[in-house]
């Protein structure tokens, strides 16, 4: 049930029996398996409270943000263990995106983008960076946008334009992966469907992990979908599958809109 | 509403005029009380900066911020032959200078270490003890705050009045201003933005370093400005620890004087007289300057 179908990409991620729990016995996450595939965005669904976004997060360790949390199981990026990894090395190589667009209000665009290896004293000659920045811009289609006013600060950008900002920030580390966490909640649909494209396109060259409360968005560009509820990663299918025939009754009703 | 209150109205309006009836008359006399009050709070400030500019003007020359103050004598017969007095408060002003850049070196940053803590930590009993430790440090009066610094430094180290123990006092004194706006303007950061830098492999020394502290940075410059605004005119704590200096110093184990206390000793002074009101004039100035610059900053910062 957790193994999807599609056996033509191979797998990146592997969640193994993963349990987190807040304070001492109330699990937000149990006994989650699961693998990822590479070059593909799979999409987490369920509804408020399941522990889609702790899932997320585990997955680069924002998790251990929070306070009292404990950690059980193992999940392996590329056959490493990422709790035997440190943080900030995994940090880079599995990138985040947020629900809210947050770029450093103190930094120009041209710094939002390359704020990655700034902020870890990383330096990079003029080229280099000049090259990153406008590779990255031009990724999430907004060089053409801001081109003009790179050095302008960026929160003078639209709501879209700064979670295109963001993933551009996301990817200048060149990640594996790349976890959105409701990406477009705070967006207008002509901003989403902006981000939606720009996601689709981004999966030929990277893997995405996408949480969303947005089921039609899920369906819409994910290749693989997780149903998870109270914790519990109850289906794990091909979008088209889980959307048309799923198997497990409570999928059924979150997707009908019986809950959620 | 209630019927019989719409029928009391409409009774009241048939017998009185219309102005003095109901909520109308009831909202304009209380504007009409607002305005009143604000106006005389408003007309207080007015007087003080008024009088001193009046009283404090005509002493005010390029000579009273390069010479230092006129022994008793001098003044006295420059009064006497009806000119102004002579020389200047230059050892006041820089002495002011020195001891509240010397107490700024030494609170800004234990100030802004100790508001990052309570920040990281704010849901840990040390840090709530810490939080209130800091009230009352506030409410310490300046003068005890001044005895206790007198029996540290002024006795034990320093061996004698100094520029030192002074600036320890006024630092005293800084402290919780600028541990408390540290703490509030990082709290003004939202979350998202810390979680940003975290999510890009930041060590977390730099994510407070390079995202909180730049991002509060307007915040931070306030507080710390009000801090300084609020012990430039400190008196209390200088007597017992710096007392006082007829010549401009530098050397921080030697006493030093400054603007409130020089004020202090001209009004001991009965031929120094014209001198307080000028240097009060500057003192205020000063404040004033320097509380106009951080609410420019924080306007700034909100727009």
């Amino acid at each position: 049930m957790n193994e999807t179908n599609d056996t033509t990409k191979p797998s990146i991620l592997s969640i193994e029996g993963l349990s987190i729990a807040y304070d001492k016995d109330k699990f937000a996450v149990k006994d989650v398996t699961a693998t990822i595939k590479k070059n593909a965005i799979t999409a987490i669904m369920g509804p408020s409270g399941c522990g889609k976004t702790t899932l997320l997060r585990a997955i680069n360790r924002m998790h251990e943000l929070y306070p009292n949390i404990s950690t059980q199981g193992k999940i392996k990026l590329n056959d490493e263990n990422i709790y035997e990894m440190s943080t900030i090395k995994l940090r880079r190589r599995v990138g985040m995106v947020f629900q809210r667009p947050n770029p450093f209000p103190t930094l120009s665009i041209y710094e939002n983008v390359i704020a990655g290896y700034k902020l870890n004293g990383i330096h990079l000659k003029r080229s280099e960076r000049d090259e990153i920045v406008e590779t990255s811009l031009r990724n999430v289609t907004l060089w053409d946008e801001v081109k003009a006013s790179l050095h302008k600060k960026g929160t003078f950008l639209s709501g879209g334009q700064q979670q295109r900002l963001c993933i551009a920030r996301a990817l200048a580390f060149k990640p594996d992966v790349i976890l959105l966490d409701e990406p477009t909640s705070a967006l207008d649909p002509v901003a989403t469907a902006k981000v939606e494209d720009l996601l689709v396109e981004l999966k030929k060259q990277y893997t995405i992990v996408l949480v969303t409360h947005n089921m039609s968005q899920a369906a819409r560009i994910s290749d693989n979908s997780m149903f998870m509820y109270l914790g519990e990663l109850i289906e794990y299918e091909n979008t088209k599958t889980i959307f048309t025939n799923p198997k497990d009754p409570r999928t059924e009703g979150y997707l009908t809109g019986k809950f959620g | 509403m209630d019927q019989t209150n719409i029928l009391i109205e409409k009774k009241a309006a048939e017998i009185l005029p219309d102005y003095f009836t109901g909520r109308k008359f009831k909202d304009r006399s209380f504007l009409i009380a607002i305005i009143f009050f604000s106006l005389i709070t408003i007309s207080f400030v007015f007087l003080i900066i008024g009088s001193l500019v009046l009283r404090g003007y005509h002493q005010i020359n390029w000579a009273f911020f390069t010479e230092t103050a006129p022994d008793t004598f001098t003044a006295m017969m420059a009064k006497t032959s009806g000119q102004i007095i002579p020389g200047g408060i230059a050892n006041g002003i820089t002495g002011s200078l020195y001891l509240v850049a010397l107490a700024s070196l030494i609170a800004i940053p234990f100030g802004v270490l100790i508001g990052v803590y309570l920040y990281e930590n704010s849901e840990k009993r040390y840090a709530s003890v810490i939080r209130d430790i800091t009230d009352v440090l506030q409410g310490v009066p300046s003068i005890v705050v001044g005895l206790i610094v007198y029996l540290w430094v002024v006795v034990h180290i320093t061996h004698g009045y100094s520029t030192l123990a002074g600036s320890v006092a006024l630092a005293l004194m800084m402290l919780p201003l600028i541990i408390r706006s540290t703490e509030e303007s990082l709290k003004m950061i939202p979350d998202t933005l810390k979680e940003a830098a975290i999510a890009l492999g930041t060590p977390y020394y730099k994510v407070i370093l390079r995202v909180l502290i730049p991002t509060s940075f307007t915040g931070l410059i306030t507080g710390i400005l009000l801090a300084i605004s609020r012990i430039l005119g400190e008196t209390a704590p200088l007597m017992l620890t710096t007392l006082g200096n007829p010549a401009i110093n530098w050397n921080v184990t030697k006493p030093v004087s400054a603007v409130p206390l020089l004020i202090w000793q001209f009004y001991n002074d009965p031929n120094m007289v014209d001198l307080i009101w000028s240097s009060t004039l500057f003192l205020m100035g000063f404040v004033l300057i320097l509380n106009l610059l951080s609410k420019w900053i924080a306007a700034k910062r909100n727009s």
